[in-house]
This record gives C-alpha cells, structure tokens and sequence, in this order.
C-alpha cells in the first residue's frame, strides 16, 4: 500500500522545512486569533448582559451573523473585500491585499469572538441573580460587583468552553490554505501537489494532532476542576485573628 | 427618638402591575420592625426599595433625614443599611472570611488585618468562628445564614433588613437563626425583618405590621397586633398561621 511506501515518506520527510514554517505560523495565527476573540468576545458578552438595550442589540446582531454564516465564506468576503474598501475611501495604485496573517487573526478572530461571547453570556447568566443583589446591598456598584464577585465565578464555570474554542480556532486557521495561504495545511496541500503523495496530509495531521490533542485533555482536566466544591482554605488572616 | 427611616407616598409599579400603593412608613432608630403579610403583597419590595435593590416609581424614601435618590443610592446603602437574603447570598468562591472582609475592604477601606478581625468577632458572635476557612457551600443552610447576618454585621451600618431569613431553612435550622436576631435586637441597630416567625415577632417587635394588596393595613405593638387587631383581613390571616 502507498501509504506504507518508505520511498514516498522519504520524499516527504525531505519537504518537512515548509511544513514546520506552517506550523509555526499556524501556531502564530492561533496565538494571535485568540487575542482577538477573546477581547472581542468579552467585550460583547458583556454588552449583552447590560442593561443597555442597545448594546444587547448590537452584542446579538454581531453574534448570529458571524454563527450564523460559514467561516470559508467570511474569510472570502474579508479579503476581496477590504481591498474594495481601500479602493472606495481613494486609495490608487496597486490594489491593497490582506496579508495571510492579517487574514488569519482577524478571520478566526472575529469569528469565534461569537462564540466566546455566548460563552461569557451564559457564564455570566449561571451565576445566580442573588449574587448581583447580594453586593448590591452591599453597596457595590454593577461594576464592582461584576469585577470582584460575579466574573470571578464567571471564570470557573467558562475556562473549559473557552479552552473548546481555542481548540476549534486553532483547527479552523486551516481555512487559510483556500485564501492567502501559509500555514500548515496549505504547506501540506502544496507538498502533497508536488510529491503526488498523500504522506504529506498525514504528517499535517499528526501536527495538529499534536497541538490539540494536549488542549483536549486540559479541557477534561478544567471540566473535572470547575465540578469539585472548594475545600476549606487557611488564610494567613485568619490565623492572626483567631488567635487574637 | 428620631426617625431613622421615612417612607413617603412610595408607589411601585412593576410594569401595568401596582404593587406598592402610596405606602407611608416611619421607622425609629433603634427600632425593631416586623412586616407580614401574604404572598405577593408586597413586603420585599417595600424593603427593598429601602436600599434601592427596587427603584420607587414615586414618593420618597428618607433615611437620616436624607432623600435616596439615583445619584446617591450607592453611597447612602453603604452608609445606612446592610440586608439578609432569604437565599442568604452568601459568595461561594469565597471562603467565609473573604464573604465578611470583601465590603469593608473594598467599599470602606479598611485594611484586611483589621477587617479580618471585625469578621471574627461577628463569626464568633453567630458561634461561628471556628468555620471561617471553609466554603459556604460546606456549610448547613443554618450556619449559611448565620454567617450572612455576621456579614450584615461586619460593615456596621445602623439599619439590617431581613428578608424571610428563615423561610429557606429546614424546620430544625430555623431556631438557630432566630436566636442569632433575638441576640442582635438588644443592640442599638434599626431591624425590618419580613418573617412568619410569630414567635420572633413578639418577642423582639416594638411594632408589627401587616401588609395586603400593596398596602399597609395593621400597625402596632406586638399584644395589640396578636391580641386584637382592627383590621379584618389582617384577623384572616392571623387565623390562617397561627
Ligand atoms: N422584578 C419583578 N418583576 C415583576 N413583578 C414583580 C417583581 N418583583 C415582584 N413582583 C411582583 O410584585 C408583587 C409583590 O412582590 P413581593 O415580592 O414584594 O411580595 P412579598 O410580599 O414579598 O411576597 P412573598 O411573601 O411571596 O415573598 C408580586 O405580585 C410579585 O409577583
Ligand atoms: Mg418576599
């Protein structure tokens, strides 16, 4: 069988520079996407649970657009799409085009942005409305109260959704190889057009795999924390005080 | 003695739906109010528009001879009133120490040292001291809300408002509690408990009231509520739970 062919993994093994170059820039993508869509995320995740109609509104437009429409199609639209911006706020010459990493960070940025930001939401809508009240009458402001006890919680109850989307960002940076190129799996496609070979796609897997096969077992691992109750906890304090 | 609390002409609407109807109210310092009454008459919302977790649609609500208003709600709560949640509301990611010392530290600050030890002597006080380390969710519901009244205590203001503090417990929870707020009524502090706890109430009540439909109906000493109230509703109702 042709998979099996030591010729043809040599052949492979001897293109492995350009699938490591991918593989950094697909984890330099990856990075760069999930700055993105976390602070995009956030920010609307948090719009959506104000009081704010408006910022509801717009927190909920953005998100059913971006889930709503496949991400190949965002990713075309984006980059024949800005140049036509340029273009119509009177920029001549050669036509502007969006860098591949540009393309990248800013295609699955704002994409998976939606998704932090239903995460958040209903992070923020599992934390009881007594808790709001319960500072409230404390006297802290909406503010403090989500700052020092609502996101807090928050936190606990999103890491492992948050850790899924990092995982599914870094998969879809693929989406790249149809665009503008230069990461791993557009390295692994044009190796394998130029060897006729399909080793290269295994290998392209196996760098994956490798990537997010250890995010999968940290999402576990947060899935198990985030269900345990808390043990008591000895605060230096607390010491003090109790023997005073 | 002065008023501590005035409530004026309040109405609240929740929507098309009146629930409180131009309620008037006055509480002296120092004094240890009572409020029944049934189901959906309206007792939380009256307290609650006393620290503003509800906004009165009209009328004025006073305390210390100041009007609470939009601007100033959060500033007067921290001042003048601390409340005790049915649910009790206590921080579950925080230990029962850090439930006691977040407010006063971050709202009124004190630094932890010393707030650590005010959030001791209120848990020893509600017999809880030996439990400050542990998690709210390790705790009885008895002793949860024993450390939400040690709480209510830790940032020292004048006014505690309960709010049905014992109607989540189980039956031989309930005591404990009681205990707790019949120990704290000595004090100089203004309470306003909604509660079924008849027998609290008459022990520790310079005055009941009873609540129907939006409205205040019944206000008096203890005997005269419990012995021979004016109102015929309110007699209904006493009949029903006692
Ligand atoms: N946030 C709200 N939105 C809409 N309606 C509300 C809200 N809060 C209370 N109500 C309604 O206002 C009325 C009075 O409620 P309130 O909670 O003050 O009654 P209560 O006397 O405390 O009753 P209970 O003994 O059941 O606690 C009820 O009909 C209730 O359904
Ligand atoms: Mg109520």
């Amino acid at each position: 069988m042709d998979l099996f062919d030591a010729s043809r993994w040599a052949t492979t093994l001897a293109g492995m520079g350009d699938l490591w170059g991918g593989f950094l820039f697909t984890i330099e993508v990856s990075l760069a996407g999930l700055a993105v869509a976390l602070v995009t995320g956030t920010l609307l995740g948090v719009m959506s649970s104000t009081e704010n109609r408006a910022l509801r509104v717009i927190s909920r437009v953005y998100v059913e657009f971006f889930q709503n429409t496949p991400l190949v199609v965002q990713v075309f639209l984006f980059y024949s799409g800005v140049p036509q911006i340029f273009r119509a706020l009177g920029h001549t010459g050669t036509p502007v085009r969006v860098a591949p990493f540009v393309l990248g960070v800013v295609g699955v940025g704002l994409y998976h942005a939606a998704y932090v930001s239903e995460v958040i939401r209903t992070g923020i809508e599992a934390v009881p409305k007594g808790q709001m009240e319960g500072a409230q009458s404390q006297g802290f402001s909406r503010v403090q109260a989500y700052r020092y006890i609502i996101l807090p919680q928050t936190f606990k109850i999103i890491l492992p959704p948050l850790a899924n989307q990092a995982l599914n960002l870094i998969k879809n940076t693929s989406v790249l190889a149809l665009v503008a190129g230069g990461d791993l799996m557009y390295n692994a496609d044009n190796l394998v057009s130029d060897s006729g070979f399909l080793q290269g796609y295994v290998l392209c897997c196996v760098m994956y795999f490798v990537i997010c096969f250890p995010l999968a077992l940290l999402i576990k691992w947060l899935e198990r924390r985030s269900k345990q109750t808390p043990k008591a906890k000895p605060t230096p304090a607390a010491g003090v005080a109790k023997e005073a | 003695m002065a008023n501590m609390i005035e409530i004026k002409h309040l109405n609240k609407y929740f929507g098309d739906l009146h629930v409180l109807k131009d309620v008037s109210l006055e509480v002296a310092a120092g004094e240890k109010l009572v409020i029944i009454g049934p189901s959906g008459s309206g007792k939380s919302t009256l307290i609650r528009c006393i620290n503003y977790l509800e906004r009165p649609t009209s009328g004025q609500v006073l305390i210390d001879g100041q009007e609470m208003t939009e601007k100033n709600h959060l500033a007067m709560v921290r001042t003048y009133s601390s409340m005790v949640f049915q649910q009790f509301n206590l921080y579950p990611n925080m230990t029962v120490l850090e439930n006691l010392t977040l407010a006063p530290v971050k709202l009124q600050g004190k630094d932890k040292d010393e707030a650590a030890e005010t959030a001791m002597a209120n848990l020893k006080r509600v017999g809880l001291a030996h439990k400050a380390d542990e998690y709210p969710q390790n705790l009885s519901g008895g002793q949860q809300q024993r450390v939400a009244i040690a709480r209510a205590l830790c940032t020292k203001q004048p006014i505690i408002l309960f709010d049905e503090p014992t109607s989540a417990l189980d039956p031989e929870m309930v005591q404990e509690v009681l205990n707790v707020m019949v120990e704290l009524a000595q004090e100089n502090i203004t309470m306003l408990c909604v509660t079924h706890e008849m027998g609290f109430a008459r022990e520790v009540a310079d005055r009941v009231i009873f609540m129907d439909d939006g409205q205040i109906l019944e206000s008096g000493t203890p005997e005269h509520f419990f012995e021979h109230p004016d109102n015929e509703r309110c007699r209904q109702f006493l009949s029903k739970i006692l």
